[in-house]
């Protein structure tokens, strides 16, 4: 009788294609958000991320049009992020089926944005994506970076939570810029200290590589959402494999 | 037989969503309107509603939605309440300070507590978002084939406890016992979004448009 613990895939989409492809078995095209959105969907995925990664801003129309097409095939829920800088870009993923929309580095040169986005459209619709990395001087202390880690901002990770949660996020997507890509696993410790710190449902992401690594981020990252890319887009392991897993190791899945 | 239904469209969010679901769950016709004369025309009438209730009131009764809804529960057109729909039709909300509410279900809507716990003292998130367990109290048409304990998918932070209202059909458990779905002669509310609930979710919407109104 309880909330279950979510698992997101993440799609990487540039120019209306899925960055890396997807390795399904019986997939047409390896590289359309559409289908692949469907078959997680079709997977039991509890909902779907995707994060737009186009960097010219004058090709988002692909991406509005997509994620219409996948908003009206889709019925589990549906992120998008990326390159979100001001209320026009909220409102216009929401009106094209979004249900909910991620802000990263706009929400740090304009911290209103998110205040302002969670009045108008309330905060469950509202995600903070926070990418950050521990800093290598030994207090244990994580920083927010933008530009896919590359660039510090000065601001310190757990203050900056909840500082969006006061703002009315309604969730915090963290991302550890340390451990993307890695498959060595979540970032446990900055996954634990945000989650207690905040109110909000966080979602872990970032070095997933095995299933022990979800339940980790559940269990010791007190996580209530996990997101992954890679070790599903590659069939390394499904979805229901990911979920049986779980099941096991005593987590509340929905099945 | 094709089923025209009719979303009240009174420009509180996107109710794209809405309208492919139950285009998915076999609607035929689907309308968004806020236009009276349509949605008296429909064979089926869905409310949704996503954000801050006082808003959703307001807009609500400024387009004279609240008189057509009135009208046709009156006479007996199947009606559907989702999320924020739902918690409109209640007599009072204590979101946005305190908002008196379309008053067809007695019942106030409350704000989960502050550092909400579990029974076992986790920390309990708000908002409740995320696939939950929906416990049947009552047997409902619109149950048919669907297990108890199913999941269904929520975002709210605010709820109708159980305890509020003798309408429940459906309560779920997050620390404090929700009203997940209420029903009242032809008019059935959820708390948790049908066109966010993948097969569970389908599988409501066309019980929904099979529904004769009746309990």
């Amino acid at each position: 009788m309880s909330l279950a613990k979510r698992i997101i895939p993440c799609l990487d989409v540039d120019q209306g294609r899925v960055v890396k492809g997807v390795n399904f078995v019986g997939i047409r095209d390896a590289g359309d958000p559409i289908e692949i959105a469907r078959r997680y969907n079709d997977a039991g995925a509890d909902e779907i991320t995707f994060l737009d990664i186009t960097a010219s801003h004058e090709q988002r129309d692909t991406t509005y049009r997509i994620v219409e097409q996948i908003a009206s095939q889709v019925f589990i829920p549906l992120t998008v992020g990326g390159g979100v800088r001001a209320v026009t870009d909220i409102r216009r993923l929401l009106n094209a089926g979004a249900d909910k929309v991620s802000i990263n580095t706009a929400a740090i040169f304009n911290p209103d944005l998110v205040r302002e986005s969670a009045e108008r459209f309330g905060s469950q619709c509202i995600v903070v994506a926070m990418d950050v990395k521990a800093l290598d001087d030994g207090s244990g202390r994580y920083e927010l970076f933008t530009h896919g880690g590359r660039k510090p901002t000065g601001i310190e990770a757990i203050e900056w939570a909840q500082k969006m949660a006061a703002f009315g996020a309604g969730e915090i997507l963290l991302t550890s810029m340390d451990r993307d890509g890695t498959k060595d696993g979540y970032d446990l410790s900055i996954t634990r200290a945000i989650s207690d710190a905040v109110d909000i449902p966080v979602i872990a992401s970032g070095g997933v590589g095995t299933l022990d690594h979800l339940v980790a981020g559940f269990i010791e990252g007190g996580a209530d959402a996990v997101l992954a890319a890679s070790i599903f887009h590659f069939g390394t392991y499904t979805v229901a494999e990911a979920k049986a897993h779980l099941v096991k190791s005593g987590i509340s899945i929905r099945q | 037989m094709t089923q025209t239904v009719a979303v009240i469209d009174y420009g509180m969010g996107n109710l794209h969503s809405v309208e492919s679901a139950l285009r998915e769950a076999g609607a035929g016709d689907v309308a968004v309107t806020a236009d009276a004369e349509a949605i008296l025309a429909a064979d089926r009438i869905v409310f949704p509603g996503v954000g801050a209730i006082r808003d959703c009131v307001a807009e609500f009764r400024r387009l004279g939605c609240d008189e057509t809804l009135r009208l046709a529960i009156e006479r007996g057109i199947p009606v559907l309440g989702i999320c924020v729909g739902m918690q409109s039709l209640m007599a009072r909300s204590e979101e946005n300070g305190g908002v008196d509410c379309l008053g067809f279900f007695e019942g106030t809507v409350t704000r989960f507590p502050k550092s909400h716990r579990g029974a076992d003292g986790s920390k309990l998130k708000v908002p409740h978002m995320g696939w939950n367990q929906v416990t049947q109290t009552r047997e409902h048409p619109l149950w048919d084939g669907i297990a108890n304990n199913a999941y269904f998918y929520f975002v709210h932070s605010y709820f109708l406890p159980a305890a509020e209202s003798g309408c429940v059909t459906a309560a779920f458990d997050y620390g404090v016992i929700g009203s997940a779905a209420i029903t009242k002669e032809n008019v059935f509310a959820t708390q948790f979004h049908p066109e966010k609930s993948h097969e569970n979710g389908l599988k409501l919407l066309a019980n929904f448009l099979k529904w004769d109104g009746k309990c």
